[in-house]
């Protein structure tokens, strides 16, 4: 029944009487008796009656919440077979619904309210990170990283913890559709089919594949198969964010794929030049990990040392003990002088203006770690870096140690139907060789396999209107488009056919990691929506494997076929159980190569194109959004990046100096100009930005019509129309206008500059001086004692305390790298809500842990310095003495507690704190009725209502679980046995949780270490976190801190 | 009541002998008898409605309205409709409760303290002040309950038995607060009515109407003036001052609690107590004056308020502003002899942060403006006076958005800087109360006798401008 009909009575009263399932006896009363023109009113008045909406909502299930069809709780339920999947038995596979019943045997290890781990692995960007996955009856609500993965070592990073509200993300796509219209799979596979039919005749050379990075050997097993029956079809990949200079600098240094990764326990020096492989880059999980390792004064470790030239101001620039901020166009040029001093022959060496005492440092510091040091070559600087800096890890004799090569683990097109020498190297040629072919109506089949390309391709690359594009017959150039994706974004828009794709939490697959280990990617739920189909079932299509029917079955046999064939010689079954419960495939890493640079590499560099004048702009995919994938999810969104800590936004970053020489200041909108595209966006002062280069991010400004997010859409500038495929890393000879407008920015920090008369909370260091004198962070305390307050008798038996626990945390401000894992880990294991740009701008973000970066010195090159801060649980807390209804008290265990169901809301708490870590439920933030987050949930945390204060708990529901174990086992809880969140997601371990009256913990250790202060300590809260003062490392040759305050760049 | 002639003037005051005194205004103008007193005053009753009535009323009546729809919004949403955030978690909500309190002051000063005192100017303007101070209170005492997050729980500040077996917890100024103010607002009414009574006796005599007879009736408690009446009433209305006059120095003293007992730079200060006390009686002053100078025009009531009055009362304003500047002056000096930094810093930023002008504003209204009460010229130019009043209410409103925003909005850790401004809800709401508290006085002006008819008509018989005939 169509809305129209509702007009016409006889209509109406048909199904009210007839389909019992529809009517509502109300209305049929109110209906009875009445004719003719009264009945003809009485509708009119009916038609706003609560019972008459109620029977349109039954009639009509769109209003009505999709979901409680499509997975009902008994459904998840049956999702028990996970466990049961985790013994090598088909846990995905659908079954009958009728023959369900559950828990007639319980599935195994499931205790009703205990959370199970199950080990998988994301695939990002071509990056691949192992993660074990906490799952509550069915319900995958948390996401960790996998200790036995190599990437993860225990570790996650954001993208990881924000994945978990991806998938429970409302906006996803859960219906097939031809152009736009609802269609089936069945449908689908029977147009796809008799089309590619078609195409044989010609070996498919009019078939084209399409997909993002692939690292995962069954899809790459199954995109060679396609050639079997296709020789002539083709295969192309893209991504917008980088790696194509890799490529390209492999190409030239080594002539073939290679893949490289680097081993920075085992660094001395480390120079990067323009790479941020601390936050953005793939794989940095390991890489944090092992940077800290070497950054912790501690016996038996010798502090490593950090040069960072970069073109935007990164985490890793914050982290570096000498950075050089340096427009990313002189970074080849420096290169090349660097290479020259130490040894490589470069041809000719560019002139350019550069702080002597800087690069001289740098080079005799290379030089004497040579063999333990490591130049890494930034993602967003051309080919010849990455040339150079393999060169120059061969000279330094750093191959071996800390540098490894191994064949490529990403997929290599090698199309036989093209020859080897025109097949491009990098993806935006791939890319631009497709769209050509679209152009030229080469392309009848084109298959897009996730990835959204109409967004994300270059401007130049008009690959979404040759998508759409018709001839003059009004045909379609490309007659069957196919884009597989979790949401219907840009691409489903203008492809033919969409095919919504299966989380990666819902589905089969496998992917290696940096150095080719192997990791199962397990599913921890059935497919929220029965559309969905993975990259496996889609390419399945095109092979003589068996059809996919179902979503993930065909995925399950192939990933288990690929297995198989990574280890013949053991016992599939054991070996598959194994990498099941491990998360990695024992023995599956690709052997290093001993590769050496081609002899002529002087020869082979391009030509360097220096300056072209002007402002530069310089293209970085987002620290929270990456390339726009993650534009829809919220955590993400509201996710403060690591300097600006904006959120909600990207922005044209200026140094605040090139903001004032062109008039501009934070909030006004400019037209950003380059290459004759132009852009409209606002402006942001970034402290320690080089001067005459303005970093834009990509990711923002999407804009699906129709408005099918409900977050991401319309947020932010979309910069891609700016960036062609020649200015994919940077172009100069920009220009900005001051358009007059300005635009709210909503960042969640605004004061970032400290003192050194203030400096009390934020300490450091030289390593040089902290040697010298062991206590000289300790002696900037103001030593407090006494309280009015009686002290807490822990001990006490009375107390209640059994164990004397006395919970502590240490948080390392040496190590931490702003990675902002601990941030969404903590939103995610705590049900913190999103509030929206709004209400960030507002100084209302419910993040209950933050990082705080603070500046000193000179702003056109600060020191930066991470503080993580959440609530500290003083010992003398401020809050507690002024909550008028006891709310917030202090426990036997010495943890600050919020009892949540007896605050009022007088918020005295939070002005009495002075770490001010509380957060306060201004309106009703958590949204009580979409059933998928109420799924997301972590049962084991209230979800708070509106008018409490909420903070940091210490993750008490970690704390309950591992005492209750511990109870009923009849022991003291082992002192590092509990992990927090924030502890937990660490890749640096920063933050460290424990019992501090456990001689043996960690966090105990690291209390009575000689860099360990309470903040604020002068005003007697006795926190129980402290923090440890940075300590850093600076080339005494340079200085602590003015390294290059002379250098001036433009 | 006896009088001394030798060593009290014409209008009460006490002289010592030897010494010359100006010419005083006195506190009742001549050729006033005990008839013209009773119906001069019960007339601004009894009289036919004057036009500007209606359209006074009107007015606050739609300032009410918005202070209902306000509040209904708030409930509706939460306190998240307000301008406050972390770090400024204090906005409009407890400034305005702040300001109210301190308006409510004026009334038990000027009842209780001066009739102990026995400073008989204060007789024509006590009933005045008394109805301001319970009108300000209830404005002030709703603050603490919408602010809350979940105002439907504000019961649980109460100690009462309960079966989760919990009190408050009695270390929070803020339960402090609930006894003062509740405290302070149950002893105003019981004196005001208290004082009514035997007024209320004469409005049930003096109208035609049955109706309106009942109802003051109701009200007089059966008061017949008889002699043990005056006996009894004269003992409980001095018990009820004598209880009255420690609160005038608790009430502010505990709200001033609710920051001096912080740890937050700017309101962890020992000085808040005294400083606050006397910001509340020159608010106080102020707001009576500015609501008596119209008042007395209006009504041509010049003959009971007198320029006595009104001077008396400059000169209080005067002194009690002059203890506040003495209060800001003191903030600095200790921030500078504390020698600790975020101390220095919160006095820095309060003279030259963002809210800089906040702060001059301040002391433009509270320190400079009042300097003019010196001269007995501006006492007795009421434009000018009344000007000055505005002043200070507005300075008294700085002062406290001073103290709360400018406090608040930088701390200890400057990633948690932030400002404050209040939003529409904020401003609409502060109106509200305004509106409230004027909608109250309109109609008490209407319904009850604004100036104690029988102490006025003590004053007629100490002038011994002699009796016709006793009143009934």
């Amino acid at each position: 029944m169509s809305s129209i009909e509702l007009h016409k009575p006889d209509n109406l009263a048909e199904p009210a009487t007839r389909d019992k399932n529809y009517t509502d006896p109300a209305l049929t009363r109110r209906l009875k008796g009445k004719t003719g023109k009264e009945y003809w009113r009485s509708l009119e008045e009916l038609a706003d009656t609560k019972e008459f909406r109620r029977m349109v909502r039954k009639q009509f299930p769109s209003q009505a919440a999709e979901f409680l069809d499509s997975v009902s709780r008994r459904r998840f339920l049956k999702l028990m077979g996970a466990s049961l999947a985790l013994a090598g038995i088909s846990g995905c596979s659908t079954k009958p619904t009728e023959t369900i019943v559950p828990y007639v045997e319980r599935p195994e290890g499931l205790i009703p309210g205990r959370p199970l781990f199950y080990a998988t692995a994301m695939i990002m960007g071509g990056a691949t990170n192992g993660l074990l996955v906490e799952q509550h009856e069915g319900r995958p609500t948390k996401i960790e990283g996998n200790p036995s993965h190599p990437n993860s070592l225990g570790a996650t990073d954001v993208f990881a913890q924000a994945s978990v509200l991806s998938m429970y993300d409302p906006d996803r796509s859960d219906v097939i559709r031809k152009n736009g219209a609802i269609s089936t799979y069945d449908q689908f596979i029977e147009e796809f089919r008799g089309t590619i039919e078609g195409q044989r005749p010609g070996g498919g050379s009019t078939v084209r594949i399409l997909t993002e990075t692939v690292v995962s050997p069954t899809l790459s097993r199954q995109l060679n198969d396609i050639f079997k029956r296709f020789p002539n079809a083709q295969v192309h990949h893209y991504e917008s964010a980088g790696g194509d200079s890799a490529r390209e600098g492999n190409q030239i240094a080594f002539g073939q794929p290679v893949n490289t990764f680097y081993k920075l326990t085992e660094a001395d020096v480390i120079l990067s030049l323009d790479e941020d492989f601390l936050y953005g880059f793939p794989h940095n999980v390991r890489y944090i990990h092992d940077w800290a390792s070497r950054r912790r004064p501690e016996p038996g470790v010798e502090l490593n040392r950090t040069y960072v030239v970069e073109s935007t101001h990164t985490a890793t620039g914050a982290k570096a003990d000498h950075r050089m901020p340096m427009r990313a166009r002189d970074i080849e040029a420096f290169a090349r002088v660097l290479a020259d001093r130490l040894g490589v022959d470069v041809g000719s060496v560019p002139q350019l203006e550069v702080d002597e005492r800087y690069l001289n440092a740098l080079v005799s510091d290379l030089r004497a770690s040579a063999g333990r040091s490591v130049v890494i070559p930034g993602r967003h600087q051309p080919a010849a870096v990455h040339a150079l800096a393999h060169a120059m890890n061969e000279t330094l004799r750093n191959v071996g140690t800390t540098v490894y090569h191994t064949e490529s683990v990403e997929h290599v097109p090698a199309n036989p139907g093209q020859p080897a020498a025109e097949r491009p190297t990098t993806q935006v040629e791939s890319l631009r060789a497709l769209t050509e072919d679209m152009r030229q109506g080469k392309v009848k089949v084109l298959l897009i396999v996730g990835g959204n390309p109409v967004y994300s391709a270059p401007a130049d690359i008009e690959f979404g209107k040759w998508l759409a594009a018709s001839n003059n017959r009004n045909e379609r150039l490309v007659p069957l488009s196919v884009h597989l994706s979790e949401y219907r974004d840009e691409t489903s828009e203008l492809a033919v056919w969409h095919i919504p794709q299966t989380h990666y939490l819902e589905a089969w697959s496998d992917a290696r990691t940096f150095d080719g280990t192997v990791s199962i990617v397990q599913p921890l739920i059935e497919p929220l929506y029965s559309a969905t189909r993975t990259p496996h079932d889609l390419l399945s299509l095109f092979s003589d494997l068996p059809d996919a029917g179902g979503a993930g079955g065909a995925s399950y046999d192939l990933v288990r076929e690929t297995v198989r064939s990574l280890r013949p010689n053991v016992n599939f079954e054991e070996l598959w159980r194994q990498s099941l419960l491990s998360g990695v495939v024992d023995g599956s890493e690709l052997p290093i190569r001993p590769l050496r640079v081609r002899p002529g590499l002087a020869g082979r560099l391009p030509a360097l194109t220096r300056d072209s004048g002007g402002l530069e702009v310089v293209f970085r995919p987002d620290p929270s959004l990456y390339d726009g994938r993650w534009a829809n999810n919220g955590w993400l969104q509201e996710l403060p990046k690591p300097i600006s800590k904006l959120t909600w936004d990207n922005a044209v970053m200026l140094a605040p100096a090139t903001a004032h020489e062109l008039g501009v200041k934070v909030q006004d909108v400019v037209t950003l100009t380059l290459g004759g595209r132009a852009i409209t966006a606002p402006v942001f002062e970034l402290a320690g930005q080089p001067a005459g280069t303005a970093t834009l991010h990509l990711g923002y400004g999407r804009n699906v019509a129709g408005g099918r997010f409900r977050v991401g859409n319309n947020i932010g500038f979309n910069v891609n129309t700016l960036r062609t495929s020649t200015t994919m890393n940077f172009g100069t000879g920009a220009s900005i206008q001051k358009t007059g407008d300005t635009y709210e920015l909503a960042t969640t920090q605004r004061h970032h500059l400290i003192e050194d008369l203030d400096q009390g909370h934020v300490r450091h260091a030289t390593v040089e001086e902290y040697r010298r004198n062991p206590q000289i962070i300790k002696e900037e305390s103001h030593h407090v004692e006494g309280s009015l307050y009686p002290e807490y008798d822990y001990e006490n038996p009375n107390f209640g305390n059994r164990h004397a626990y006395r919970w502590g945390m240490a948080i390392d401000m040496s190590t931490c790298t702003g990675c902002n894992a601990c941030v969404i880990a903590c939103q995610a294991e705590n049900n913190v809500p999103v509030v929206g740009k709004e209400q960030v701008g507002m100084s209302r973000e419910m993040h209950w842990l933050r990082i705080d970066s603070y500046f000193r010195g000179d702003e056109a090159n600060p020191e930066t310095y991470f503080q993580p801060m959440m609530c500290v649980h003083c010992e003398k807390a401020p809050c507690e003495v002024v909550c008028p209804v006891e709310a917030t008290v202090h426990n036997i265990e010495g943890l600050n507690d919020m009892i949540y169901n007896r605050c009022v809301g007088t918020k005295y708490c939070s002005n009495n704190c002075p770490y001010k870590v509380r957060r306060f439920n201004w309106f009703q933030l958590n949204d009580k009725e979409t059933p998928q987050l109420k799924m997301m949930r972590n049962p084991d945390v209230t979800v708070r209502e509106r008018g409490v204060m909420e903070k940091c708990t210490y993750c008490v529901q970690r704390i309950s679980r591992a005492r209750i174990n511990a109870e009923r086992e009849d022991r003291r809880v082992g002192g590092n046995e509990i992990k927090t969140a924030c502890h937990a997601a660490c890749p640096a371990g920063a933050i460290i949780f424990g019992d501090l009256n456990d001689p043996q913990s960690t966090v105990s250790r690291l209390h009575h270490e000689n860099r360990s202060y309470p903040v604020l300590g002068q005003i007697n809260t006795q926190p129980r976190t402290q923090h440890l003062a940075e300590i850093t490392n600076p080339n005494l040759a340079i200085g602590p801190s003015e390294s290059s305050e002379e250098h001036t760049n433009g | 009541m006896a009088r001394i002639t030798t060593t009290r003037d014409e209008s009460g005051f006490i002289r010592e002998p030897g010494r010359s005194y100006g010419a005083e205004v006195p506190v009742l103008a001549p050729g006033h008898t005990y008839r013209s007193v009773t119906d001069k005053i019960t007339d601004v009753v009894f009289n036919r409605t004057p036009k500007g009535w209606y359209f006074g009323l009107a007015v606050t009546l739609a300032m009410l309205m918005l202070l209902v729809t306000s509040v209904g919004y708030l409930f509706a949403r939460g306190v998240g409709i307000w301008g406050i955030n972390i770090p400024v978690s204090w906005g409009f909500d407890i400034i305005n409760f702040v300001w109210w309190i301190g308006i409510g002051h004026a009334g038990t000063l000027i009842s209780a303290i001066l009739l102990l005192l026995h400073q008989e100017w204060r007789t024509s303007i006590n009933r005045l002040s008394e109805a301001m101070t319970l009108f300000a209170v209830a404005c002030a005492g709703m603050f603490p309950i919408i602010h809350l997050g979940r105002p439907w729980l504000a019961y649980y500040l109460f100690p009462y038995p309960n079966t989760m077996g919990l009190w408050p917890q009695f270390r929070s100024p803020l339960v402090w607060d609930v006894f003062a103010v509740s405290t302070y607002g149950t002893v105003s009414l019981l004196f005001w009515y208290t004082g009514l009574v035997p007024d209320l006796a004469t409005m049930r005599d003096k109208t035609q109407n049955r109706f309106l007879r009942m109802v003051y009736g109701l009200m007089a408690l059966g008061w017949r003036g008889s002699a043990r009446h005056w006996n009894n009433y004269q003992m409980a209305y001095l018990l009820l001052a004598g209880l009255s006059t420690p609160l005038v120095v608790s009430v502010h003293s505990v709200v001033s609690f609710d920051f001096a007992v912080s740890i937050i730079p700017g309101w962890h200060s020992t000085i808040f107590p005294p400083y606050f006390v006397a910001g509340a009686i020159f608010a106080g002053f102020a707001m009576v004056l500015t609501i008596a100078i119209p008042l007395r025009a209006f009504y041509k009531l010049q003959d009971f308020i007198t320029m006595r009055h009104i001077e008396n009362m400059a000169k209080v304003t005067l002194a009690t502003g002059l203890v506040v500047a003495y209060g800001y002056l003191s903030e600095i000096f200790f921030a500078f002899y504390s020698g600790e930094y975020y101390e220095q810093y919160f006095i820095a930023n309060r003279i030259s942060g963002p809210y800089w002008w906040a702060f001059w504003a301040l002391i433009l209204c509270n320190v400079l403006a009042p300097q003019a009460l010196w001269s007995k010229r501006v006492r007795t130019n009421l434009p000018l006076l009344f000007l000055i009043m505005m002043f200070v209410n507005i300075g008294m409103w700085l002062e406290r958005f001073v103290i709360i925003v400018v406090s608040l909005h930088r701390q200890y850790l400057q990633s948690s800087w932030d400002m404050y401004a209040g939003t529409f809800w904020d401003w609409s709401t502060y109106l509200g109360t305004i509106g409230l508290f004027l909608t109250l006085m309109f109609l008490f002006i209407r319904t009850l006798p604004a100036i104690a008819i029988f102490e006025t008509r003590e004053l007629v018989h100490a002038d011994e401008t002699q009796p016709e005939d006793m009143p009934a």
